[in-house]
């Protein structure tokens, strides 16, 4: 049998929930016995790949690199996961929400808060341009599956990882769903 | 004093005449889930968690307002009464800023343990991010509005049981916020006797020690039951 072709993608996250996945030590062996994992923070591919069967995507949509790039992740893969609170609520990484636009986050940031060199970033051949508000991943593209926790403990997601040869990932229920 | 009986989830149980339908299902060992309501507080029916559906009628009653009566049928389990709360929730998450995993409350709050209950695996609400303040103007606590959910507790107990009425709700819908006194900085409250027992009282990390870091905020609530018990049955854990 095939093995399932898997992607892991890290955008405005602590890469936590990564750490997390990491955290699932010996048992990544067995994982690679059932699938592949073929575009990820952790190896070596700069391209998403065209045809993906699980996605599990950590952190929210904080810039327009994100924003182009989840739009491909919908369409390259047969399922895609919000893993872990970032992608599914903004968490963290939403808390600058409360300025409701990326420049005075900006000024706040870069020009009064800072000791030096004050002036925003803007070469945008090195950085996106932030988006004006933190989207949960969910709000800008359809989502088939949500693992919360900050981060979601290596034994859920080892749960779930290990039910979806059989098609349908495991649906967590209680306790299993906890944010923070 | 009359007895009546209902039948709760199809369960026949008999209760005072008088009772609420909550006081009535927790006789019975029947939990029915709530948020903003505190045993030894007076009722507030803010939250609506414990709607419950009655037989004949149409709408959603609050159990912890709604009195029993002779052979009415009740239900708080069905899949519209579970759907209405976890949409609830969902609401409370997206009006406020609850990143639980960077709350001083994370592990011990009431709002996270309902979103479990609920089986909330997201919000389908959008995100409000409202800008909120943060008054630690007090000597030993803090009141975070961004984790406040408007359950009233602190305002009920600091009215029913401390007697000195410093919080109140003013403004309204999303602009709504608790107050200390004349909506002054908490430290500046000369009501406030700092007896604490918003803090013990509050169900989410809104109200806070001042010191606590995350994941440290233990409400104790066992103080506050037993002031309630002193209160209401004049006994006193010694």
């Amino acid at each position: 049998m095939a093995r399932l072709k898997l992607a892991t993608l890290w955008l405005g996250g602590c890469s936590g929930c990564h750490m997390s996945f990491l955290d699932l030590d010996e048992w990544l062996l067995e994982l690679t016995t059932f699938a592949e994992i073929v575009y990820s923070p952790l190896i070596d591919t700069k391209k998403f790949p065209d045809q993906v069967d699980v996605t599990l995507v950590e952190g929210a949509v904080a810039n327009e690199d994100h924003f182009h790039l989840i739009q491909q992740v919908r369409k390259n893969s047969k399922l895609v996961a919000s893993f872990g609170d970032c992608a599914i609520s903004g968490n963290v990484t939403a808390v600058r929400n409360r300025f409701q636009e990326a420049l005075p986050l900006l000024q706040r940031s870069y020009i009064e808060l800072a000791d030096v060199q004050k002036g925003i970033p803007n070469d945008r051949s090195v950085v996106p341009a932030l988006l004006d508000r933190v989207r949960p991943l969910h709000s800008l593209i359809s989502v088939d599956y949500f693992l919360p926790g900050c981060p979601p403990t290596a034994k859920h997601i080892r749960m779930v990882l290990e039910s979806l040869p059989s098609g349908k990932p495991l649906s967590l229920h209680g306790n299993q769903l906890k944010f923070g | 004093m009359s007895v009546v009986t209902l039948t709760i989830n199809q369960q026949m149980i008999t209760a005072n005449a008088g009772d609420t339908i909550l006081q009535a299902a927790k006789d019975a060992g029947i939990k029915i889930p709530t948020l903003c309501y505190l045993d030894g507080l007076s009722a507030h029916g803010g939250c609506r968690i414990c709607l419950v559906e009655i037989a004949g009628s149409t709408k959603l009653q609050p159990a912890c307002f709604m009195k029993v009566a002779e052979g009415m049928q009740i239900n708080t389990e069905t899949h519209k009464l579970k759907e209405y709360r976890k949409m609830i929730v969902e609401l409370l998450f997206a009006e406020g800023n609850h990143t639980c995993s960077i709350c001083v409350a994370n592990n011990h709050c009431e709002l996270q343990a309902m979103a479990m209950a609920v089986e909330m695996d997201h919000d389908r609400f959008d995100y409000i991010h409202p800008p909120k303040e943060i008054d630690i103007s007090h000597q030993r606590f803090g009141i975070d509005h961004n984790r406040c959910i408007l359950c009233t507790r602190c305002v009920r107990v600091c009215d029913e049981i401390e007697g000195a009425h410093t919080w109140d709700v003013a403004g309204r819908g999303g602009l709504a916020k608790v107050i200390a006194d004349l909506d002054q900085p908490w430290g500046e409250a000369d009501s406030c006797t700092s007896c604490g027992k918003c803090f013990m009282a509050c169900p989410t990390g809104a109200i806070f020690q001042k010191g606590d870091s995350v994941a440290q905020t233990e409400h104790p609530r066992n103080k506050l039951e037993s002031l309630v018990m002193a209160k209401d049955k004049k006994q006193w854990h010694v």
